[in-house]
């Protein structure tokens, strides 16, 4: 497929950029020359997008089990509210009584995440995940260092961890101290043991973890990093397993990032922007980022927290992505918002018990939202591996589930199937799963040519990585 | 899988190269590269950092995971193979050849395994 660039004509174009309605100004420093860009009239652009969007698959093409991402489908109905031009013609710079809705917005998306995750405060600037645990972990800097405390350096992260979660820490300008998970794939208590003390800063953990387990464990791992002076940050990654159920306050986390393009029902990844708002207890409330919304006799008006760490992002984050989760919660209602959770926990292991008939279960029990298959004696039986199969799930019109991860599995295979698919859906995928089983164990070598029927082949993943290609020279 | 009697060995997957009594070169075995796949990326320390036993003197990355590259034992980096910044696929073609530092002044080298021991080492893994 061609590139815009590719498909540029000298002097076609299109004017898609609406008039200039505010005064010009003219900076200092100028372009000599016009920018170059590519001049292609407005169907051929619309026809390329098109095109693109067939390439694709999305929630709405099919079925999109990929572990860890919560890839649940976006009502449209969030969408509509973001478009309201109430919502969507405002300027960061207008004067907060002229934009009074929007800062109730925030004010209750605010009161009901709060509501759900047993914190008493929340700031909306982080546009994503790891920027809200980037956030939270600057929060927990913030409140040792308050109290003088500056020995509190480490920040403990458990083997089976979001590799954000150690990025994160390290660019914190923290020290990780890794632990390794116990059979069961939770924290090993006695190793947690021995990891704490005078400089620890505090705990990243995800609940349940990463193998879609729920650590039943947590009320004495978060009270062995209180004891020892720490703080526990909650990685809101696999919030859809317990929304309305427990609350990660009331486990002894101290401070949450949320995922509102994975629990919330926003758009994920190119399709967002995502947002990841952090909450935290009174005790960090004084460091919050800026522009926190706060309600007021005269009504809605931004607040400066007086020992903020300042602003992580320009404004008040992304507010639109605000908008639909707070649509997302208020269609759903508080019923609802647990409904979700428990019927994304039913799906989960309605799914698993099929699949374990071929595949090996990496944790045996109950899981939460999400579940993973090893693919270890498939590779030795038969030489097939985790590769192999989502390629071949990619023939069937299935989105891959989450692959090689967590790093303790091998031949990972990681899904989470979402409350939003029906048991017809679930079962047809397990018919898929099935199949693809069979042919691995008569046929490895169809599994090796896979994909076939997409729009491009296996990807040089390794060549794209070593020399990748990033500009065009136009 | 390939791994020279001559050298030695820790269990998570470097081999050591004595070049005296107090120096050895350090690499990834021909069994880490294989399970790891082809690398894209290698961080590795500057000449003059301590290194300290069993702890993380540089990581390796491959398209599916990123993985810490351990020291076999206490001592200070002398070298550096600075070839395989720019080319980390020497790792996977030539394993043996491609050490990844020098390390000098070292202690703490008794407890490493021989080709051997090293290879039941990989069989419990398989």
């Amino acid at each position: 497929m061609k590139l815009l660039f590719e498909k540029s004509v000298e002097g076609r174009g299109c004017s898609i950029l609406p008039p200039l309605d505010v005064p010009a100004c003219e900076p200092k420093e100028k372009r000599q020359a016009p920018l170059r860009l590519p001049q292609i009239a407005e169907v051929d652009i619309s026809r390329h997008y098109t095109e693109l969007a067939k390439r694709t698959h999305g929630v709405n093409d099919g079925f999109y089990p990929l572990g860890s991402c919560t890839m649940k489908y976006n009502p449209k109905i969030n969408d509509e509210m973001a478009a309201l031009p109430g919502f969507a013609k405002v300027h960061p710079l207008q004067p907060a009584h002229t934009v009074q809705g929007c800062l109730k917005v925030l004010t209750l998306a605010e009161k009901y995440l709060c509501e759900i995750t047993g914190m008493d405060a929340m700031t909306f600037q982080p546009a994503a995940g790891a920027h809200g645990e980037f956030t939270g972990l600057l929060l927990i800097k913030a409140y040792h260092k308050s109290r003088g405390d500056t020995r509190r350096t480490k920040i403990i992260v458990p083997d089976a961890a979001h590799g954000t979660n150690p990025a994160s820490a390290t660019m914190a300008g923290m020290q990780i101290v890794n632990i390794p998970s116990n059979e069961e794939g939770c924290v090993d208590i006695e190793k947690l043991k021995a990891a704490v003390g005078e400089d620890t800063a505090g705990l990243m953990l995800t609940n349940p973890n990463t193998v879609g387990i729920f650590d039943k464990n947590i009320l004495q791992i978060t009270k062995i990093i209180h004891d020892a002076g720490g703080l526990n940050y909650y990685d809101g990654a696999n919030l859809n397993a317990v929304m309305g159920v427990v609350r990660p306050g009331d486990m002894g986390f101290d401070v949450i990032h949320l995922n509102l393009h994975k629990t919330f029902s926003t758009p994920h990844g190119g399709g967002g922007p995502g947002s990841g708002p952090v909450g935290c207890k009174e005790l960090l409330k004084p460091f919050l980022p800026l522009y926190h919304a706060v309600q007021t006799d005269d009504g809605y008006r931004f607040d400066s927290p007086k020992q903020s760490i300042g602003s992580v992002k320009a404004f008040y984050g992304n507010f639109a992505v605000v908008v639909k989760a707070l649509t997302y919660i208020l269609t759903l209602g508080a019923e609802g918002i647990r409904e979700a959770s428990q019927n994304a926990v039913l799906n989960a292991n309605y799914l698993k018990s099929r699949l374990s008939q071929w595949y090996d279960i990496a944790y045996d029990g109950i899981c939460m939202h999400e579940f993973v298959m090893t693919l270890e004696n498939l590779k030795k039986e038969h030489g097939v591996t985790a590769m192999d199969v989502a390629k071949m799930l990619l023939d069937n019109g299935i989105h891959p589930p989450t692959m090689y991860f967590p790093l303790i599995v091998h031949e990972a295979l990681m899904v989470e199937p979402t409350e939003t698919e029906s048991k017809d859906t679930l079962d047809q995928a397990a018919e898929v799963f099935h199949a693809i089983y069979q042919k691995a164990c008569e046929d490895p070598e169809a599994l090796h040519q896979a994909p076939t029927t997409t729009p491009v082949r296996r990807l040089d993943e390794v060549g794209a990585a070593r020399n990748p290609v990033l500009k065009y020279p136009f | 899988m390939n791994h020279p009697q001559e050298l030695k060995y820790t269990r998570s997957h470097e081999w050591v190269k004595m070049v005296d009594d107090t120096t050895a070169l350090v690499g990834l075995t021909d069994y880490a590269q294989h399970s790891l796949g082809d690398l894209v990326f290698v961080n590795l320390p500057m000449v003059g950092d301590p290194v300290t036993k069993e702890e993380a003197f540089g990581d390796v990355e491959s398209v599916k995971a990123v993985s810490d590259v351990f020291s076999p034992f206490d001592g200070e980096v002398s070298k550096v193979n600075e070839e395989l910044l720019d080319e980390p696929g020497k790792i996977n073609a030539d394993p043996y050849g491609a050490w990844l530092i020098e390390v000098s002044n070292i202690s703490g080298q008794e407890e490493l395994l021989s080709a051997e021991d090293y290879e039941k080492v990989c069989q419990e893994e398989e």
